[in-house]
């Protein structure tokens, strides 16, 4: 960022006020150099790490909405405000929002002046050499047999490396037959700056652009090689986030089958790994209906057409067969609620609808359906008649339920958990609670008007996530070249060296007395000691010769 | 694959001992440091004894040796190098006996920073100038390996899932690495800041008893540069590869995690530690200061975001 070093060109206070026009533009030219200067972007800078840290503290929607809401809940005065404050919000709020334009603003604006800058000062040759070089940081004299021309071409030619430029007398130096070389190298140095700079700018775009066009689907397939799902349409995932350009239109078509999932755990009940088969098909497989076998894995997603397919999460889908009084059945599987993520104690519900004819008209029909609600467990733990799990793998499956008759009010037009039955249903009595029974795979509980409710076992399902980042590719591209700049712009030294040679008479004799003088442009340890082997190197001597006062304290 | 548990012993016993050898160089070291001055005034005193004694003829006079405290110094210098193979020895040996990578929790990624903070301590911290820093890294290093010991430890066993990855390796490789590299520039930092409140050759107070033997404020601070400019790139790229990382695990390269957001944290810390050094007026004290922020987010990141707040990385056996 922009440090200004020769005071900012301002006239000198006018006697008459200026007008409006002139002020406007001082004030809008003052604020811009306000704004690119290093010490607003390192105010900035602290701002964002401030700024980040309620993200990381407090519950946040983007990753756990339940558990906003229970904060909420747990702070009937404060919460609310906190929200107000978009305090659980953190990373789309407008506070952190503004300091990240601000400081982008300020990085832009920093940034583009000194790549001219940086532009000029590669078509510039080095700096004449200064008037006295014992005032340098590092200075050495010693007296040369060569001519001064001499001295300054040997020395120019071994500067290799270097930008060097060799000069005759200024004509106001005390020495009219000088030579001077004046050298310099690390350019690259500021071109690593720059480029890292850069790259974070055109990171920082990518990631909003990825964030415009992309969207991120998950959904719950039942894992028993059934019809699956495809991508096209957001109605086709159990949630759906998209950028905000997207309108639900356009997505890239994948259709996956879930064949198998398999889970490998640990005797503690650790997992080892998940896997899960699958088949799909995308791009020109659509049009001539080809399957492609693929495997799932944690940590190995599916890559196709430019999205990729991952394996987020499983968990058990109970079957339930209902037997009605006049023989018919009505079989349904569904996926249960994981609990408890190291048992896999799961919740769910279950609403059958009794086979038309069976009831006079619909009204009737619709007051006598049954639902159930309870719970899974994939390897049966019974405290009494108490049911819980003792190993996430499903060795001795069992299910604790409550079943009911009347009324599951999904024609009411009220949205209703999938994984629990309408408590306030329950309540008014329009769902009457019929049976509590514990029930292993094959037993049935009878109702008393002999309905038979029978728990068939339970397959798997996983749930899937299918990603869609645009720019995914230019971020990682990004990041690479900001890497790569910043190593550059930390290890490249700048280093700027000066030579005069002048001719002395010593007792008759015509030597030449070459001095040199160093100057490191950037604070780092060890110029001095570099720059003793280069005047060892260009001129002999003993490499302790030198006077260095930048480094005394080495 | 089963574990070996007779391995496994072995990786603790190793563990063990590297703390018990450390405890030795810190007592050594302290030692050291006590008798850093009195050890001076001990040399003269030698000398001028062998000035005498060389006009009594007939008497052999011994050389004149180094001071006490170098000698005490030096040797403990060489226990530190038995306690990092010892160390490094007991990582070896817990990843023989897991057969995977030995960082997949809490304790064994401290004891990995821990013995990255010492290498890269021997390292740099080589010089003679420099014996008297070794205390000061050494504290934060031993109540870390204690705390990674007892609170953290976790017995040698495979890890979840997600972990599984070659890219386990390489992300949690270079971010401990990195770690022990701040760690050793905070303690710089820190030593930097009581040397400019206590200037050399005017050290005062209770605190001055403990400046008196530091290296100069310079050397301080150049120390805790040039182990940033290493940690900065080092700690960006494990960032970087933990993002490659979490798209191939979590399905996104970034989403907040905390711990994501607070590794965020940390790198805009430490950037502002390298603008701050090139921004006239903040070089030392404030620059020094931003520097011990880092760390403290650093720290942070390791301890409270993986312990006490709930997020994709805590793992660590300890929920």
């Amino acid at each position: 960022m922009t440090t200004i070093e020769a005071p900012p060109n301002v006239p000198p206070t006018p006697p008459r006020r200026q007008s409006l026009l002139r002020r406007i533009v001082a004030f809008v030219r003052n604020t811009w150099r306000g704004l690119t200067s290093m010490r607003t972007a390192l105010a900035l800078l602290f701002l964002l790490a401030l700024a980040a840290i309620p993200g990381a503290l407090l519950p946040q929607r983007s990753l756990n909405e339940q558990k906003v809401e229970q904060y909420v809940a747990d702070r009937p005065t404060l919460g609310p405000w906190m929200d107000r404050l978009e305090l659980f919000d953190v990373f789309s709020s407008f506070w952190f929002t503004a300091i990240y334009a601000l400081l982008f603003v300020s990085l832009v604006g920093c940034i583009l002046p000194r790549c001219v800058d940086h532009y000029r000062a590669l078509r510039t040759p080095p700096v004449p050499t200064p008037r006295n070089l014992a005032r340098l940081p590092h200075h050495y004299r010693t007296v040369v047999d060569e001519t001064p021309e001499q001295a300054a071409t040997r020395v120019r030619g071994d500067l290799r490396g270097w930008r060097a430029v060799q000069r005759a007398a200024d004509p106001r130096s005390p020495h009219p037959d000088e030579v001077t070389v004046s050298a310099e190298k690390g350019y690259t140095r500021e071109l690593g700056n720059l480029v890292f700079h850069l790259a974070l700018v055109a990171l920082l775009v990518s990631i909003a652009v990825g964030k415009l066009f992309g969207y991120e689907g998950s959904v719950i397939v039942i894992a028993d090689d059934g019809p699956g799902f495809c991508s096209t349409s957001p109605a086709a995932f159990d949630s759906f986030r998209a950028g905000n350009v997207r309108d639900g239109t356009g997505m890239a078509p994948i259709c996956v089958r879930v064949k198998d999932f398999r889970a490998d755990y640990l005797d503690t009940g650790q997992a080892e790994m998940f896997t899960s088969n699958i088949a799909y098909q995308a791009g020109d497989d659509l049009a001539t209906n080809t399957w492609r076998d693929d495997t799932l894995r944690v940590n190995h997603p599916l890559r196709v057409a430019g999205d990729r397919v991952y394996l987020q999460g499983h968990g058990y889908a109970p079957t339930f067969t209902v037997t009605f009084p006049n023989g018919e059945t009505r079989t349904e599987t569904l996926q249960w609620r994981p609990e408890d993520a190291t048992t896999f104690l799961s919740t769910g519900a279950m609403r059958f609808d009794p086979p038309g004819g069976m009831y006079p008209d619909a009204d009737e029909r619709r007051k006598n359906q049954i639902a159930l609600e309870g719970l899974f467990a994939p390897t049966a733990l019974l405290h009494g008649t108490l049911l819980s799990s003792s190993f996430p793998a499903m060795t001795d499956p069992a299910v604790a339920i409550d079943v009911y008759k009347g009324d599951t009010g999904l024609d009411t037009g009220i949205p209703q958990s999938l994984f629990s039955l309408n408590k306030e249903l329950v309540n008014q009595g329009r769902l009457v609670k019929q049976a509590r029974v514990n029930l292993v795979p094959g037993q049935s509980a009878t109702l008393p008007d002999g309905t038979q409710v029978r728990f068939d076992g339970a397959k798997e399902f996983v749930n899937l996530q299918v990603s869609h980042d645009p720019t995914q590719g230019w971020v990682l591209g990004s990041a690479l070249v900001m890497m790569a700049g910043l190593l550059v712009s930390l290890l490249i030294r700048r280093r700027r060296v000066w030579l005069r040679a002048y001719p002395v008479d010593e007792g008759g004799e015509r030597r030449t007395v070459v001095e040199l003088g160093g100057l490191a442009r950037t604070d780092h340890a060890g110029w001095g000691d570099e720059f003793d082997r280069l005047h060892a190197r260009l001129l002999g001597g003993d490499p302790a010769d030198s006077d260095g006062r930048a480094d005394s304290g080495r | 694959m089963p574990i070996d548990e007779t391995l496994a012993g072995y990786s603790d016993l190793a563990f063990e001992s590297a703390f018990a050898v450390f405890v030795v160089a810190f007592v050594l070291l302290i030692w050291q440091y006590a008798s850093a001055k009195a050890g001076k005034a001990h040399a003269s005193e030698l000398v001028a004894a062998g000035e005498v004694g060389a006009l009594v003829p007939g008497r052999v006079v011994e050389a004149p040796r180094k001071p006490f405290a170098e000698r005490l110094g030096n040797s403990a210098y060489a226990v530190l190098i038995v306690g990092v193979a010892l160390q490094v020895l007991s990582i070896v040996l817990r990843g023989l006996a897991t057969h995977r990578f030995p960082l997949g929790n809490m304790y064994e990624f401290v004891t990995m920073a821990c013995t990255a903070a010492m290498v890269v301590g021997l390292v740099l911290l080589r010089g003679q100038k420099y014996r008297s820093m070794w205390v000061f890294v050494l504290a934060p290093v031993l109540v870390l390996m204690f705390l990674a010991g007892t609170v953290l430890y976790a017995d040698a066993a495979p890890v979840v899932p997600a972990l599984r990855s070659y890219w386990l390796p390489i992300h949690v490789t270079i971010v401990s690495i990195g770690s022990g590299i701040f760690l050793v520039s905070g303690v710089a930092s820190l030593l930097f800041l009581l040397r400019l409140r206590q200037p050399e050759g005017s050290e005062h107070g209770r605190l001055g008893a403990l400046a008196r033997r530091l290296p100069s404020a310079q050397s301080l601070d150049r120390l805790a540069y040039k182990t940033t400019i290493i940690g900065f790139p080092l700690f960006g790229a494990g960032v970087i590869l933990g993002a490659i990382w979490a798209e191939a695990a979590w399905g996104r390269f970034w989403g907040w995690d905390p711990k994501e957001t607070v590794s965020f944290i940390t790198w805009v810390i430490y950037a502002a530690y390298l603008h701050a050094r090139a921004t006239s007026g903040w070089r030392d004290t404030k620059a020094a200061w931003i520097n011990v922020a880092g760390f403290t987010a650093m720290l942070f990141n390791l301890f409270i975001i993986n312990i006490v707040v709930s997020g994709l990385h805590s793992y660590a056996g300890l929920n």
